[in-house]
């Protein structure tokens, strides 16, 4: 059996959930084995349902103290253990912080290799030895690598597979698995969270307006703020925006930064260096915005207008409001 | 107190990331090298914790001997001391790399005592494996969290704490982990300062200290890196100023987010 870890927050399914039982569906297809998923934490039904509706069997929970909320090295044992008893053919969580995490906590309890990242896998036959396309430079580049290990323990990389159910939803079986953990692993649970904005943030926004360096300072990105909030979107921007310390890195999109998922991203002043461009490929569409018709994001944009956003943006704002009055 | 940052060298890249011909490395000839970005706040962040509470920031790196800039550089923005754990250049894979920096450690902490606090970077800019700061913490027995973007030290509370906030989507989560412990930082937790003159002065003299390592590979190995297809759009472009604002609005209607 294939076995996904999925990942929620106190009860709520991740999407890299969703990729993850997505792509382990197909490799599952590949390695002629059943899916199975592992909810740790959590035996919500919504969960399981959803799992079905996605081709899972079987899913086995773990519910316990230790688990009450999220913590990586509670759920990396729970993880590693049940993989200890179940025995799968491999294990796979999605490439979210989270998924990464747990799964390489599973990796070090059991000392085995883990893969992050993959985007294409080919199960190893009798052999043992498989070989897999990996993300390196948060998928500017990919890796060819392979991989010998007894029992491979994978992730997917983020949103370089889109979650779709399967054509006939299964009804899972249920096990409730009885796990004893240490209580020392809540050393690393979360103690307490913090809200600091509600409703729409960076990584939900249907539409983000992206300042770069071409922006100028700080205070020029306040025609960005409102035709965001005409828009009900988010203002983010590039990591020379950030290293000048004209926003927040809270608003940053890029590798080291957000990944965006927008209907429509409008890039001003960004010429689109890979570190940025990682962050933002995933928009559905991308508007941009720039004096330099040969910049990496006007070539990649659906359209473009070449031009200083200076002058750009507040015109589309009045735009805007003149066909609304 | 005494902090260990691990760190990376990796290129710099800007647009285009290139391969060399034999598909086994990036092609760095017209690019310059760094420290892997969460990293360098790492070592920025260690930095301030020392300056506030007292102590100690070693900075230990594996690599080629030129990885030694990385750690003059972590030098020239105030860490006192510098370790190489010397390779081939070749790709470690991330189990031997994660071995061969839990051995380093032991030693140093065998000759000078404990660390309180090991600070990795959430992942590495250019391989990525996501994993070498978990299995060294493990490996280590110490307590670790990934995606830190705040670190308080708290020498009061129970014997000593790191209180760790990590990002989510609007707002944080606090961990509160006994020390000594791990962390994994992303970039953002601070905004790494330029090295002084005299900082720059000061490193020139930093002594590094050279460690072999005799950590077996593990089980996942690098075949070739090629770049990915790249999916050609056709740009449309809807004007050459102020005025294309109307062909503007007309595409966000049809997207229907006006």
């Amino acid at each position: 059996m294939l076995l996904v870890v999925l990942e929620h927050d106190r009860g709520a399914m991740d999407e890299a959930a969703r990729e993850a039982l997505t792509f382990g569906r197909s490799l599952a297809a590949q390695m002629g084995m059943p899916l199975h998923a592992a909810l740790i934490g959590d035996d919500d039904t919504d969960q399981v349902v959803e799992a079905g509706a996605f081709g899972a069997e079987a899913v086995y929970t773990v519910v316990n103290d230790a688990l009450a909320d999220f913590g990586p090295e509670a759920w990396g044992e729970a993880t590693a253990e049940l993989i200890r008893r179940l025995e799968p053919g491999a294990a796979l969580a999605g490439g979210s912080e989270r998924g990464n995490e747990v799964m390489a906590q599973a990796a070090a309890r059991l000392d085995l290799p883990m893969v992050a990242n993959c985007v294409d896998v080919q199960a190893g036959g009798e052999t043992g030895e498989w070989t897999m396309t990996r993300q390196q430079w948060g998928g500017s580049l990919l890796e060819d690598a392979r991989l010998v290990s007894e029992r491979p323990l994978l992730t997917t990389g983020l949103h370089t597979v889109a979650a779709e159910r399967a054509e006939t939803a299964a009804s899972p079986s249920v096990e409730a698995v009885e796990i004893d953990l240490d209580p020392l692993l809540t050393r690393t649970m979360v103690k307490d969270r913090v809200v600091l904005e509600a409703g729409v943030t960076l990584s939900t926004a249907p539409v983000v307006i992206g300042g770069g360096r071409g922006v100028g300072t700080a205070e020029a990105f306040a025609p960005l703020e409102e035709l965001a909030a005409m828009l009900g979107g988010r203002v983010g921007c590039s990591r020379a925006v950030t290293n000048n310390g004209w926003r927040p890195h809270s608003d940053q999109i890029g590798q080291t930064g957000t990944r965006i998922t927008p209907e429509v991203y409008i890039a001003s002043g960004i010429s689109g260096a890979i570190q940025h461009w990682v962050g933002a490929k995933a928009s559905k569409r991308i508007l941009a915005i720039n004096t330099d018709p040969e910049a990496n994001m006007v070539v990649r944009a659906d359209w473009a207008v070449i031009a200083d956003l200076h002058e750009v943006i507040p015109a589309i704002a009045e735009e805007i409001k003149r066909r609304r009055a | 107190m005494r902090i260990l940052c691990c760190v990376k060298r990796v290129p710099a890249p800007g647009a285009r990331i290139n391969v060399t011909a034999d598909g086994l490395a990036v092609d760095a000839t017209h690019l310059g090298f760094a420290t892997s970005p969460h990293e360098e706040c790492g070592v920025e962040e260690a930095v301030q914790l020392v300056e506030r509470h007292g102590g100690e920031v070693t900075v230990l790196t594996l690599g080629l001997p030129e990885a030694a800039e990385q750690l003059r550089y972590a030098a020239s923005v105030g860490a006192h001391r510098g370790v190489l754990v010397a390779t081939d250049g070749s790709a470690w894979d991330p189990q031997r790399t994660a071995a061969a920096l839990t051995d380093a450690i032991r030693g140093l902490e065998a000759s000078e005592g404990p660390f309180d606090l090991l600070v990795f970077g959430n992942e590495s800019a250019d391989s990525g494996g996501f994993q070498v700061g978990v299995r060294v913490a493990y490996a280590l027995g110490r307590p670790i969290v990934n995606g830190v973007k705040g670190i308080e030290v708290d020498f009061e509370a129970g014997g000593g704490v790191v209180r760790a906030r990590r990002e989510i989507d609007g707002g944080f989560e606090v961990y509160e982990l006994p020390m000594p412990a791990a962390v994994g930082v992303k970039e953002g937790i601070n905004l790494p300062r330029y090295p002084t003159m005299r900082g720059r002065l000061a490193s020139k003299k930093l002594e590094i200290a050279e460690l072999a390592s005799d950590a077996e590979p593990g089980g996942q190995s690098l075949v070739r890196l090629h770049r990915p297809r790249e999916t050609v759009t056709e740009t449309e472009i809807l004007g050459n100023g102020p005025e294309a604002a109307a062909a503007v609005v007309d595409v966000l209607e049809e997207l229907g987010v006006v």
